[in-house]
């Protein structure tokens, strides 16, 4: 399975390696480093690079490559999984995943990376046990080790091992007993030049944070479990329960966690909240472009659509843009061609708009391609599926806990061509 | 402030490494710059009595490991420590020591104590991290250590432990293989481990040490099936992706009846050519005979099969792609086809994950959609591409659409290419023309569109668009030159400004291959590029000579003098190839004396008509390789890579898997079993379990499979249940000694469950309700059907003498089921002790009474049909009554051809079943051969050698023939126990000069001989076959055999059966509805030879020939193939 591990940064540094078996020498990664070059973004390094004796597997991550070595045969994406897994726990652990927050934590770092592979096969993946194993660091605790000399290893064997809940420890305890749910549901979209919808889905997760104390069960039913289309859960939901009754059935994890993310059946229309009205042309000939680009508001059940950003990647023709936004702010880059512009509340009354000139290479013929405009928003409040959660209940503790459920609509793969 | 000191050792880099950062600790204090002394400050901490320096310097430590700093020299200094009281220091001990004891051998081993005494350590956390270390430390002289640790722990009370031990097996074997056998013992033992923690860990070093003992996993392949969910995620890929090997090698393929409609000639035809040629061309028949077998049968599932497929795919949700994945994968190559559809959604939903993700999927969907196109087809925009997208994964969804364009979504298709044409990623456009080339290629309605459409690209303005269009245009024009010479006209034009190579090439060769559709403008092209010969890349001079030549052939008149100039330019030319070309060509088209004959062919040599490219995806064939694997990723063999084996042709027995039934699986099953005698009068004569006949085309839904599940459960007790009493004595005493065996070694086992005798049902419900989910019934409900059933038992046995034995034959059954599910209570067996010494005797009377059934029975059986014929006359059933219960097994014996004349060089064999008892061994089935010698000359010393068997089969073979005079016939017997299967027996057939491998099958019911019983009798043993065991079959009878005589003329002929006596007591006596007198039914007894199974056969009559034809058999094979020979004779 895995043998070695090397971490990468952006400048192509190997800032930390892990052997979980013989040493591999780090020169191993000149393989990568040659890839790397060959790719012309840096997310085009192919995921799988064989070499003569080894196989690279990488993913990356926040501007860093995890770079797993392989001897033989594995299903690529048991690694591939398993090294975004690493990457979600070193983010549970310290917040971020950076290169800094890592080297700042080398110990915390290598002491998860050496419970979580045994030989190379994943030994305790679960973040609720490894928090038990390795105690995150925080200031508070720090300081406490300090003083008392006491660590931030875990004495006992995390109980969950052996539990039949494996991804919940006992003896929880909490003075507040509060579960919170957010319904997240995002809407890919592909919009054509004319502005009709080639293709739109919506996919969904409900993120949870459950602070219970015991092992409570709880059970969270929906108005309209119908419309999930496709669904995959957290290993703590019985499955038999959903086929059977629609009815999500679990003993939570401790903390946060990705109760389920669900797919809305693509039969239903789905409802598309923004338009964009978009007037983009290059003259031949002439060294000016013109650009003219509009938002408004489509299908919100009357909800504000917030934190808009539209981007997009000119041609690369274009030298510079003067443009002039009737709300918000935009910025050019003239090396990356990178057009963003943050346009913030869309108000129906007053609908933002871009407009100006760009102006084009001198004597260059007019560039054939037209920029996608990615679109970027959040709908507070309201799932755009109309998905909707019943009830929330639970059993086995006594206790009344604070139940909350929150909604959202964000945009996905939100792309309008022109 | 530890860890703080910590970070910024880290962030100042490798240089601020040796500075002093432990203000708190002033004794250790000082500056230290030569690397040597540098770490001098770090054993001495490490010295220091404080475990808060010690942990300390241990951080640090680990974090010039984790940078890639050689630490080694602290290798003394750490190892002290090993011991350390403080778990940190410890844990960060551990970590050094494993990745430098390699290189410290000596060293290392002054730790080895410290982990033997982990290993003894009360808190299983502490021996499990022990054991880890320890096998971690990869020095080959704690071998032996090793060893002996794993296999203590692998009997460990904590499962924890146990799974470390797992863990630790390939560990050691990759330090020493030769423990290869010792580890296997242990990895035997901890795969009937049944905690989910083990499993996962388990089956992982079985893959890596020895992958190929598939047998191990036989007896755990049920238990792996059901815990697969409880399995972490982890686990679950490494048992699915094992799992699919196992079912490549034991299970038929649920695809073969498609595969054969692929084929062509259509099922209905294979189906039943078998019987109709037999006679005919037997000679064809006998050497496809083994496909023809597997061909002739419907497929039906194994209920295994079913298992494995209804247990993974809830795991389709799972959050983890890898599950996914491997579920698919094994949905893709063992599902029925259609049921494959389902991983289309979950795979769909992987696309939504990290690219990383998307880009192993988008490869696997590629393969798939070569393959099963439809499945992916609804989700066709789910591909569509975004500009946002890497390339890499923008152009395996192009790759995914190609594939799944067909006729109706091509418009769509092409109208999606159109944007991504205009796309700013010049790779992704290239690879969209070529995309655009393969739907034209594929899909002729849209050629010319396409044509056109390519056409259009070439006033690009993007030379690499151009370069690409000309090159995709040139393999869509060979398909058909001449309707195109305008495009061809076009491309010529182009040569002046193409600069890509590749194209140029390109537009040169189109040229030259179809000149003389552009004879005007074919010279002049040459002639622009002999100007420029010089400056043209290699690929493109090679096609101007090819120009040249193929000019100078058509049109030598125009182009004779610049041929030769662009020869020359070429035979001066820096690349050899072109050099070599040029001299080769020149031969071969310019006439001179020395010439060969070659050059005449010259024009046929150059202009020879090319068949047209075929765009093929990349993805083509790489099904081959099991998919969601690295090695199916790379299109190439990776190291460890465990071939998918091919489809068996006949499936191995499926009882390896019931072999050792864990107690719990065997009680329940029990348990079920009675629950099933029980309801059997009120359900048995309706529609009975649907289970066994479960074919592949059928719902997938988990529903029907769950009833199947149960009555694979109920095979297994059958299979173990019901034991014969016409076993003969010396397999009695075989098993008697076997038996003896095994109670000694399962002693133990049986010693902790040996309870008082009279809660025996009491505690084998709670040890099952222990394992097995709470769905089953009731506890009441078990009790209560248990104690019904022993009341039947005891209650029929007074009835009459056969009924007694009967009971007697229970006892056996009791006995026997002992036999096979080892851990079963002593004291049963302590009871019975005196009991069966009794049953011995009657079954030693019996086996006076039984070894010749045929002839014997079937005189009583006559006289009883003959009595019952005329008694029964008023009730309408026909005088031939039961005559050929009799007649059957004499007459038409149907003869099999052993031997062709014409391949026997003269010699002719044939054998028939003769089924007469085979005297030397019960057990066997008598083949009677005659031998023909059609030659002229004498054949010496006939005999047989060399059998090939399948495991458990034997053969008694005929007696040497000394000599075969030329012209005369002889005949032989020979006995085979074919061990109820229908396994072909192979050897050799040899005289004194030649050698023939001939093989011998034995259509199934043959494997049989007849039995008698009465009507009640039969019902009664009916009614214990139920579930899986009862394979039940709709028919309409042939016009011709609607009377009783055909009817049972053709069961007897296809089945060695004695016909089972009815309407002899009262029809009512059973409750079920009374069938109606004017629809008769039928009834045939037999047992299997070689296991004494009882064999059913029942043929209800119904209105206008329809009929319903149950056979119950426990041997479920043989059940299902009996029912398909019995329903060709009499539908036929």
């Amino acid at each position: 399975m895995i043998h070695s591990l090397f971490l990468i940064n952006a400048s192509g540094d190997i800032f930390l390696e892990k052997h979980w078996k013989s040493v591999v020498s780090r020169s191993v990664c000149d393989y990568f480093f040659e890839a790397q070059e060959r790719a012309s973004e840096p997310e085009n390094v192919p995921p799988v690079i064989p070499t003569p004796h080894h196989y690279l597997i990488s993913v990356l991550r926040h501007r860093i490559y995890f770079v797993a070595v392989i001897q033989s045969e594995v299903p690529p994406l048991f690694v591939i999984e398993f090294l975004h897994r690493v990457v979600d726990t070193f983010q549970d652990y310290f917040g971020v995943c950076t290169e800094a927050a890592i080297k700042d934590n080398v110990v915390v770092v290598y002491e998860l990376l050496e419970e979580m592979l045994d030989n190379g096969f994943p030994l305790a993946t679960e973040s609720n046990i490894l928090k038990e194993l390795i105690k995150p660091p925080t200031i508070l605790r720090t300081m406490v080790n300090t003083i008392t000399g006491s660590t931030n290893v875990g004495e006992q064997l995390p109980t969950g091992q052996l539990s039949v809940v494996p991804w919940r420890r006992t003896g929880v305890k909490y003075t507040n007993n509060e579960a919170y749910f957010d319904v997240v549901e995002e809407i890919d979209a592909i919009i054509d030049k004319s502005g009709s919808t080639i293709t739109a889905e919506i996919q969904g997760v409900i993120d949870a944070c459950v602070k219970l104390t015991g092992m409570p069960d709880l059970t969270l039913s929906f108005m309209n479990p119908r419309l999930l289309d496709d669904v995959s859960f957290h290993p703590c939901v019985r499955f038999k329960r959903w086929e059977a009754e629609r009815i999500l059935s679990f003993i939570p994890p401790d903390g946060n966690f990705r109760l389920l993310s669900y797919h809305v059946s693509s039969q239903n229309l789905v409802a598309i909240p923004v338009y964009v009205k978009h007037n983009i042309t290059f003259r031949e000939g002439s060294s000016q472009g013109r650009f003219d680009l509009t938002l408004g508001p489509k299908q919100t059940m009357g909800k504000v659509v917030e934190s808009v950003l539209v981007s997009s990647q000119l041609p690369r023709g274009v030298l510079n843009v003067n443009l002039n936004p009737s709300q918000g702010t935009y910025t050019f880059d003239p090396v990356t061609k990178l057009l963003s512009w943050d346009v913030g509340k869309i108000n129906p009354q007053k609908l933002p708009s871009l407009k100006g000139t760009m102006s084009l290479q001198a004597g260059a013929s007019k560039p054939d391609e037209n920029p996608t405009f990615n679109i970027q928003f959040k709908i507070q409040q309201m799932a755009i599926s109309g998905l909707k959660v019943n009830r929330l209940d639970m059993y086995g503790e006594k206790y009344k806990p604070f139940k909350g459920i929150k909604y959202m609509t964000k945009a996905g793969k939100f792309q309008v061509r022109t | 402030m530890s860890t703080s000191s910590a970070f910024n050792d880290e962030k100042g880099g490798s240089s601020s490494v040796g500075e002093p950062e432990y203000g708190h600790d002033p004794a250790s204090g000082g500056i230290f710059s030569s690397d040597y002394k540098r770490h001098d400050d770090l054993k001495e901490m490490l010295d220091s009595n404080k475990d808060s320096l010690k942990l300390e310097a241990m951080k640090r430590i680990v974090a010039m490991i984790a940078r890639g700093k050689n630490a080694s020299d602290l290798f003394p200094a750490v190892v002290k420590n090993v011991a350390c009281k403080n778990i940190e220091v410890k844990k960060l001990v551990y970590v050094y020591l494993v990745r430098y004891a390699e290189e410290q051998q000596d060293l290392a081993l002054l730790s080895i104590s410290t982990f033997q005494r982990g290993l003894k350590d009360p808190n299983q956390l502490i021996r499990a991290s022990a054991l880890r270390v320890l096998s971690s430390i990869r020095v080959t002289i704690i071998v032996p250590i090793m060893m002996l640790a794993i296999k203590e722990a692998a009997s460990d009370m904590s499962p924890y432990v146990r799974k470390t031990a797992a863990h630790a097996i390939p560990k050691l074997y990759s330090l020493d293989p030769e423990q290869k056998d010792q580890l296997i013992e242990v990895i035997e033992k901890l795969l009937a481990d049944k905690t989910t923690l083990v499993a996962g860990s388990v089956v992982m070093a079985f893959e890596e040490v020895c992958p190929e003992r598939i047998d191990l996993i036989h007896k755990n392949y049920r238990k792996l099936c059901n815990l697969l969910i409880d399995v972490e995620e982890w686990g679950q890929v490494v048992i699915i992706n094992m799992l699919t090997r196992y079912a490549r090698t034991q299970f038929l393929n649920p695809n073969i009846n498609e595969s054969l409609l692929e084929e062509g000639g259509g099922g209905e035809k294979t189906f039943y050519a078998s019987d109709e040629d037999e006679d005919e061309d037997e000679e064809k028949e006998k050497k496809a005979e083994a496909v023809t077998m597997a061909k002739r049968k419907p497929y039906v599932m194994d209920p295994d099969h079913r298992l494995l497929l209804r247990n993974t795919k809830p795991l389709l949700q799972s959050r983890n792609a890898a599950v996914v994945m491997a579920v698919a994968q094994l949905y893709f190559h063992l599902a029925p086809k259609a049921e494959i559809g389902v991983i289309a959604k979950a795979l769909v939903r992987l696309l939504r994950s990290h690219s990383e993700v998307q880009y192993v999927v988008l490869q696997n969907v590629a393969t798939m959609t070569i393959k099963r196109r439809g499945m992916f087809e609804p989700y066709l925009k789910s591909f569509y591409i975004r500009s946002t997208d890497p390339t890499q994964i923008k152009i395996l969804k192009l790759e995914v659409l190609t594939n799944l364009a067909n006729e109706t979504n091509i418009s769509t298709i092409l109208r999606e290419f159109q944007t991504y044409i205009k796309s700013m990623d010049k790779d992704f456009v290239a690879a969209t023309i070529q995309a655009i080339g393969r739907c034209a290629t594929n899909i002729g309605e849209v050629r010319d569109t396409c044509l056109n459409g390519l056409v259009q690209l070439l006033s690009n303005r993007d030379e690499l668009v151009v370069a690409e269009s000309v090159v995709v245009i040139k393999k869509l024009l060979q398909m058909q030159p001449e309707k195109h010479s305008d495009i061809i006209k076009h491309m010529a034009k182009l040569t002046d400004n193409i600069q890509v190579p590749m194209a140029r090439a390109s537009i040169l060769w189109l040229i030259g291959e179809y000149c003389e559709h552009v004879p005007k403008i074919a010279p002049d092209v040459l002639r622009k590029m002999a100007k420029s010969f010089t400056n043209e890349e290699d690929i493109v001079k090679l096609q101007i000579i090819n120009l040249a030549a193929k000019l100078y052939l058509t049109n030598s008149k125009q182009t004779k003098l610049l041929t030769q100039y662009v020869l020359n330019l070429a035979k001066y030319d820096q690349n050899y190839d072109i050099r070599d070309r040029a001299r080769f060509i020149r031969q071969l088209i310019v006439p001179t004396e020395k010439s060969g004959a070659l050059s005449k062919y010259a024009k046929k040599l150059f202009l020879a008509l090319k068949p047209a490219p075929v765009l093929e995806s990349p993805f083509k064939d790489r099904d081959h390789f099991q998919l969601g694997s690295l090695s199916h990723l790379l299109n190439a063999k990776a190291g460890g890579y465990q071939e998918l084996p091919d489809w068996p042709e006949a499936a191995p027995d499926p009882s390896v898997r019931n072999v050792e039934v864990p107690e719990w699986t065997k009680c329940s099953s029990r348990e079920k079993r009675k629950e099933k005698k029980v309801e059997k009068p009120f359900y048995s004569d309706s529609e009975g379990e649907s289970g066994p006949t479960e074919s592949a085309d059928s719902e997938s839904d988990s529903g029907s499979g769950s009833e199947s599940g149960s009555g694979s459960e109920d095979s297994r007790s059958g299979s173990e249940s019901d034991e014969s009493k016409e076993a003969s004595e010396s397999e009695e005493e075989e098993e008697e000694e076997e038996e003896d065996l095994k109670k000694k070694k399962k002693k133990k086992n049986e010693e902790k469950q040996l309870k008082k005798p009279v809660q025996e049902s009491e505690s084998e419900q709670s040890s099952e309700e222990e394992v097995r989910k709470p769905e089953r019934k009731s506890k009441q409900n078990k009790s209560e059907s248990e104690s019904e059933s022993d009341e039947d038992e005891e209650s029929e046995s007074e009835s009459s003498e056969s009924e007694s034995e009967d009971s007697e034959d229970s006892e056996a059954e009791l006995k026997k089921k002992k036999k096979v599910a080892p851990p079963k209570p002593a004291f049963k067996a302590a009871k019975k002790e005196n009991k069966k010494e009794k049953k011995e005797m009657s079954l030693l009377d019996l086996d006076d009474f039984e070894p010749a059934p045929s002839p014997q029975v079937t005189p009583v059986n006559t006289f009883l049909s003959n009595s019952l014929v005329t008694d029964l006359e008023g009730l309408s059933l026909s005088d031939a009554a039961l005559m050929p219960a009799t007649i059957a097994p004499s007459s038409a014996l149907k003869s099999y051809e052993l031997l062709h004349r014409i391949t026997g060089e003269g010699l002719s064999v044939e054998y028939c079943f003769s089924r007469q008892p085979f005297s030397p061994d019960a057990n066997m089935v008598a083949v009677q051969m005659h031998f023909t010698n059609n030659s002229t000359s004498d054949t010496k010393s006939l005999h047989m050698e060399d059998v090939k068997l399948q495991s458990g089969m034997r053969v008694k073979e005929f007696p040497e023939i000394e000599l075969l005079p030329a012209g005369e016939t002889a005949t032989a017997v020979m006995g085979i126990d074919f061990c109820d299967s229908t396994q072909a027996a192979n050897f050799q057939l040899c005289t004194h000069t030649r050698k023939f491998f001939v093989s011998i099958q034995p259509p199934v019911g043959e494997l049989m001989r007849p039995f008698f019983m009465t009507e009640n009798e039969f019902k009664k043993e009916q009614g214990q076959l139920m579930g899986m065991n009862e394979i039940t079959e709709k028919l309409t009878l042939d016009v011709k055999c609607r009377n009783e005589h055909t009817i049972v003329q053709k069961v007897t002929t296809a089945a060695n059966l004695s016909r089972v006596p009815c309407g002899s007591d009262k029809e009512c006596s059973t409750p079920p509805p009374p069938p109606p007198p004017k629809h008769p039914i039928y009834r045939f007894a037999g047992r299997t030879v070689t296991s004494s199974s009882l064999v059913l056969v029942t043929v209800a009559t119904k209105d206008e020939g329809a009929a319903q034809l149950t056979v119950n058999c426990e041997k479920m094979v043989i059940g299902t193939m009996l029912v398909k020979d019995i329903l060709l004779a009499l539908t036929q």
